[in-house]
């Protein structure tokens, strides 16, 4: 043995460092497990945790108010909700552009409903408004036409707002769909989308803004040609208001087609009658006088909002902060309430019920015991619609169990017992299907109990009960602690028994949930309703967890 | 002749004298050849697949799919919509709900003229159709009501029996259960009818605050001895099973509880409401699949399509020219036209849902009424 | 001897205890299994009612028919939910059993990064409130494209039946001789060969009660199925919601007697699984 050997590191065979090699091979071995575990995790983190937080997303969402009202939310950044005034004629004449474009996309009826949530009555006030919006600006329109036949006439609006650009684009693109209509080919490329002229929009920034997004809409929505359609009436208002504020300078700074329409109007708009905007609107719904309604819009103006998640515990977010939601529409804090207390009474059920059967099976010679068993495994095993359907079977009044009350005369005929659609069936038949949750764990921990310590202590002269209590019981504990938290988890998130079995008073949050997904359309409040209920889940699993353990959990 | 040609031709055959042949259904040029139909489910689906479906895939091999889904057909149209993969074909929705698809872009808008079959007298559809045609999406079917049922042999009435609606509200002369619908539409306006407000002035009352609150009032005092009904089938369910006493539900589906089933219940014609029901077609639909649904209603809502559809279900047709047709049930051999909701005799006492009004509030009474049930 | 048989000493008042007790454990069993048996003479009802009739009471074979079981096989709609079932089920068992036991065997070896984080990720399925699994999942479907289709519910189907076979192959492998494979590998077999050869026969059981655990969460699921599939993908337990709800037919029931034939099946196929499973890993006398 030389000395470089005995000072230097122990060597593996193969010369390296003995250390080297081990951490080589440990690093070996941890990469082979997380190759065998990968597919599966990405598979679960795709197509199960992908799905679960992009729901907890739409809790907090909020773009469909900026997207629908760009023009009016930015135009309200500046009104002050507290003064009781209402916001001025620009902020109604962005409202007026942006819900036009709105009506015509078909947008206006969803956003009314988006803010509805928030305010009673904004719903009605849009679908109204948003009926008669295209009228908004019909005066002009028609004094424009009288003033400056050229504005009547769609062309003239293409040559004032559009890029020459687009318009050789276009041209060819229709050139070659009318080549390809001769020849029969298929053709389906989009026609380029309308581009405003360089500068108009300095000089007619509203006017440019309105025209373009027609523009737009009649190519994208109904495939026209803004070469052939009439500007709606609210683009004549942006440009009256337009004209009011800019000077002749401004005019002349236009190209020559342009100046010949747009100076003559210039010249005629300030002897034009005008129209107050807010009287248009209070015209269409009178609720436009609120300053409530204004202030929602600003309040709800943000991109992101906690509005799902206070509405989710009976709380409003207003211009003012944080309110009480008005009391006849508070139901959520009672619904969960109403969640907690049942799934804590089906807990407190299936201890009653599932205790004396574990006790039995673990204390029974293993033969028999298995035996038993299988009266436990079996309703795990069937079908919850079963269990659910024949619940119904039982408890309805003219059912199994009130045939057989009446029939042996504990009950009148006339005065059946009411057992289905309310809490009481509810809590019955989800204490049935949960049961072997609860007796399960129950009965492995049992299992373990030495039967020798409750002889030790009767034989020092325990009673029964005292041995039971003193010694056997205490020991039982993590079972009954196990069992309670998986038939607590489980129940917190039932939906298809309440749906069936519960009535009305017998439905859990899930319930609401599931009307808000499928019936009600508001799936932010089903996502917020969703993610404080999962939130109560995820600590009841992270406890279970740290008492427990997953992987002890036993199926059986 | 292909196998395809060969089965429609066999099938042909089959069909009843009197049926219709190939050659008065135009070719369908660049169609899919399947249709995924979105109905209510039971006795109502039926009639539309023995009325429309089945002679349709006699003449020309279309495959149907059929989803139960139209009491949830707006979320589902709208997420569909949103992820841009529009799965389904052709939907059956009530009124009130074509309303809210058309408003909100979910449904095509039709012109009914250019697409519709001429009436058989040779009037223009809109004219035949007239006050069912609701909105441009809306492609209408049938006239229905929504009316009350109860049972014969309930002891506790004392041989009392209701004759009019106003009996639901009266716990004393007829107790026990009742079944309602789980919204708000058609309750309140029973509500506030029976609490005294005038016809004429439903909506008028409705649009106070004070309005919505009277009629959940009235509500009130039935709520405890109320189960809520989701689907059109479990009233007559719970009726049969002498779970409730009385229940509001689709006189059709009470038509076939009373004349198919023989159960002992009764069916009352009074302040039922009046409403339509047919199809829409969702937006943006791929073009061949929206040629073949254009070709199936051409022929679906024709004259005698129509009609024939009142053999299965006492449903009135939406379509003026096919109400003389109307004939007699498929099995039964009886009249039908004396239980259509267009019969005079039974349209002594009738409402109209007013669909704008429904439409503006919806949102506001539905938070409401759910919020009130939940309490 | 076993607790529960009373010393020959035992006072009256522990006599009566002992007998109360198993009478209250018999109400018990009672209780568990009686609303299974009760809709299966209700299956054969002559008549479309849930309700025992007359006739049926008196044994009157007049009251008792095999109609709602013909409705089931001839009726077009419950044999598509059959079939669509049948196609999902298994399909998602085979994803489940093949990505879940090749996990577990990852997870099974020593010195696993983030072990815990990752298995809670994995059991979560089973832990997520099913209406906020089908939620999230009917909402991201939809996005993606998935949403109406068979791979969408299949795979759904599959992660909620993936915590189910992780939980039963890893109970099978804590058991499991690491030695063996050593043996194997030191006697020139190669991985693969190991796997196959030894690690395999000896887990198995674990993996196919895993695989019928994961098979009757698809079979039996609703919730998700709802929301995730379309009318193409009705199965058994849709058609059995929707009728629950509206339609004025036992056939129901009938589905619900061959549902519980099947459980039973199962059940004693898991039991027996069980039984060789600890009897080939010495756990038990057998």
């Amino acid at each position: 043995m030389s000395d470089a050997t005995s000072t230097g590191p122990m060597l593996a065979a193969d010369g390296t460092p003995l250390k080297r090699s081990l951490n080589r091979a440990l690093r070996a071995q941890k990469l082979r497990a997380l190759m065998l575990i990968a597919p599966l995790l990405v598979f679960i983190l795709v197509t199960f945790i992908a799905p679960i937080t992009d729901m907890l997303f739409r809790s907090v969402e909020n773009q469909i108010v900026s997207d629908t009202l760009p023009r009016t939310t930015r135009a309200l950044e500046g009104w002050d909700h507290n003064s009781g005034e209402l916001p001025s004629e620009d902020v109604f004449a962005a409202l007026t552009y942006d819900l036009v474009a709105a009506a015509e996309r078909k947008d206006h009826t969803r956003l009314g409903t988006r803010l509805n949530y928030e305010t009673t009555g904004m719903s009605s006030i849009f679908r109204k408004t948003g009926r008669r919006i295209d009228d908004f600006g019909e005066t002009y329109m028609d004094q424009f036409a009288e003033a400056t036949p050229d504005l009547a006439a769609p062309e003239t609006w293409v040559t004032v707002m559009a890029d020459p650009g687009w318009r050789a684009d276009y041209a060819a693109w229709e050139a070659a769909r009318a080549a390809a209509r001769e020849t029969g080919r298929d053709f389906d490329r989009p026609p380029p989308l309308f581009r405003l002229k360089n500068g108009v929009a300095d000089i007619l920034p509203e006017a440019a803004d309105v025209y373009a997004e027609f523009a737009r809409i009649a190519q994208v929505e109904n495939g026209d040609n803004p070469a052939e359609e009439e500007p709606w009436a609210p683009v004549y208002l942006a440009l009256y208001r337009d004209l009011m504020h800019v000077g002749p300078g401004a005019i002349e700074r236009l190209d020559d087609a342009s100046r010949a329409t747009l100076a003559p109007a210039h010249d005629a708009v300030a002897g034009f009658q005008s129209e107050r905007l807010a009287d248009l609107y209070l015209d269409a719904d009178k609720g436009w006088g609120e300053p409530a309604i204004w202030s929602t819009i600003q309040a709800f103006s943000s991109n992101y909002t906690p509005g799902y998640f206070l509405a989710s515990v009976d709380l409003r977010q207003t211009a003012d902060g944080v309110a009480m939601q008005d009391e006849d529409r508070r139901i959520y804090i009672m619904l969960f309430e109403r969640t907690l207390f049942m799934s804590l009474a089906i807990m407190g059920a299936c201890i009653l019920l599932g205790y004396p059967i574990a006790f039995l099976l673990a204390n029974l010679p293993l033969r028999t015991s298995n035996v038993l068993l299988i009266l436990v495994l079996l309703p795990f095993w069937t079908s919850l619609l079963v269990r659910t359907s024949s619940w119904k079977v039982l408890l309805q009044q003219q059912g199994v169990i009130n045939d057989v009350l009446v029939w042996i005369g504990l009950v009148d005929n006339a005065n059946r017992l009411v057992m289905i659609n309310n809490q009481f069936g509810t809590i019955v038949a989800m204490t049935h299907i949960l049961l072997p949750f609860m007796i399960l764990p129950l009965y492995s921990v049992m299992k373990t109990i030495p039967p020798t310590y409750v002889r030790a202590a009767k034989s020092l002269g325990a009673s029964n009960w005292t041995a039971f209590w003193r010694v056997y019981f205490p020991q039982s504990v993590p079972g009954i602690g196990a069992g309670c938290i998986l038939v607590f988890i489980l129940a917190i998130g039932y939906y298809i028994t309440p749906e069936l079995v519960g009535g009305t008073t017998g439905t859990f949050i899930s319930n609401r949930i599931a009307y808000h997904i499928s019936s009600s359309l508001n799936w932010g409040l089903a996502a917020a309703l969703g993610s404080i209920l999962l939130a109560v889940v995820l600590l009841l699993y992270w406890i279970y967890d740290r008492i427990v353990g997953i992987d002890n959990v036993s199926l059986g | 002749m292909t196998m395809k040609q060969l089965l429609s031709a066999t099938a042909l055959a089959a069909l009843p004298a009197g049926a219709l042949f190939a050659q008065d259904l135009p070719p369908c040029e660049n169609c899919a050849d399947s249709i995924t139909a979105v109905s209510w489910g039971g006795a109502y689906q039926t009639s539309q697949i023995k009325a429309y479906a089945e002679p349709y895939t006699a003449l020309t091999g279309t495959t149907f799919t059929w989803d139960e889904s139209s009491n949830e057909a707006v979320a589902k149209l709208r997420a569909q919509s949103e992820a841009g993969n529009i799965t389904w074909d052709l939907v059956d929705v009530e009124g009130p709900d074509s309303q809210r698809l058309c408003d909100e872009g979910l449904a095509m808008e039709v012109d009914h003229d250019e697409i519709l079959a001429a009436g058989d007298d040779g009037s223009a559809p809109t004219d035949d159709f007239s006050d069912s045609v609701i909105n441009d999406c809306f492609i209408p079917q049938i006239v229905f009501s929504t009316t009350f049922g109860y049972r014969t042999d309930v002891s506790a009435w004392n041989g009392n029996e209701p004759d009019n609606l106003c009996a639901l509200f009266d716990l004393e002369t007829f107790p026990g259960k009742r079944s309602l619908e789980k919204r708000p539409k058609k309750n309140i306006e029973w509500a506030l009818l029976c609490d005294g407000v005038a016809k004429d002035e439903l909506y008028d009352v409705l649009s106070t605050p004070e309005g919505l609150e009277r009629a959940l009032a009235k509500l009130d005092t039935i709520k405890s001895e109320t189960i809520w009904w989701s689907a059109g089938a479990e009233t007559p369910q719970r009726l049969a099973d002498g779970e409730v006493v009385m229940g509001s539900t689709y006189n059709g589906r009470l038509f076939s509880l009373i004349v198919e089933q023989n159960q002992p219940v009764k069916m009352l014609w009074d302040w039922q409401v009046f409403d339509f029901d047919g199809w829409v077609i969702p937006a943006d639909l791929p073009e061949d699949r929206l040629n073949r649904v254009l070709h199936f209603l051409h022929f679906a809502t024709d004259t005698q399509r129509l009609a024939d559809q009142a053999k299965y279900i006492s449903y009135g047709p939406a379509r003026a020219s096919s109400q003389p047709l109307v004939s007699t049930h498929a099995d039964l051999g009886i009249e039908m036209a004396p239980h259509m909701p267009t019969n005079p005799e039974n349209q002594k006492n009738y409402l109209v849902n007013n669909i704008e009004w429904w439409a503006d509030n919806q949102d506001d009474v539905e938070a409401r009424f759910q919020a009130w049930l939940a309490q | 001897m076993s607790q529960m048989d009373l010393p020959p000493y035992a006072t009256p008042g522990q006599r009566i205890w002992h007998y109360t007790f198993l009478v209250i454990c018999g109400l018990i069993f009672f209780f568990l299994i009686a609303p299974i048996l009760v809709i299966i003479p209700l299956s054969f009802n002559a008549e479309d009612f849930f309700t025992f009739t007359p006739k049926m009471l008196a044994l009157d074979p007049e009251g008792y028919s095999l109609k709602h079981y013909r409705d089931f096989f001839t009726n077009p709609s419950w044999q598509q939910a059959l079939w669509n079932s049948v196609k999902i089920a298994p399909a998602a068992t085979v994803i489940a059993v093949t990505l879940g036991t090749l996990a577990a065997i990852g997870l099974s070896q020593d010195h696993v990064p983030f072990r815990r984080a990752i298995m809670a990720i994995l059991i979560s399925p089973m832990i997520v409130p099913l209406i906020i699994s089908a939620a999230g999942m009917y909402f991201f479907y939809s996005r993606i494209g998935l949403q109406g289709t068979y791979l969408g519910v299949v795979l759904a189907h599959a992660a909620l039946g993936i915590p189910f076979v992780i939980i039963t192959v890893t109970a099978t492998l804590v058991g499991f001789d690491r030695s063996l494979t050593r043996a194997a590998a030191s006697l020139g077999a190669n991985p693969v060969t190991t796997f196959f050869k030894v690690q395999m026969p000896l887990i198995l059981p674990g993996v196919i009660s895993g695989g019928l655990f994961a098979f009757i969460t698809s079979f039996d699921e609703v919730v998700v199925v709802l929301f995730v599939g379309s009318a193409n993908q009705q199965t058994l337990p849709w058609q059995m919601f929707t009728g629950l709800r509206e339609q004025i037919s036992p056939t129901i029931l009938a589905v619900a007697t061959i549902l519980v034939v099947i459980s039973i099946a199962l059940l004693t196929t898991v039991e027996l699984l069980r039984r060789r499973s600890e009897r080939l890993r010495g756990l038990s006398p057998g």
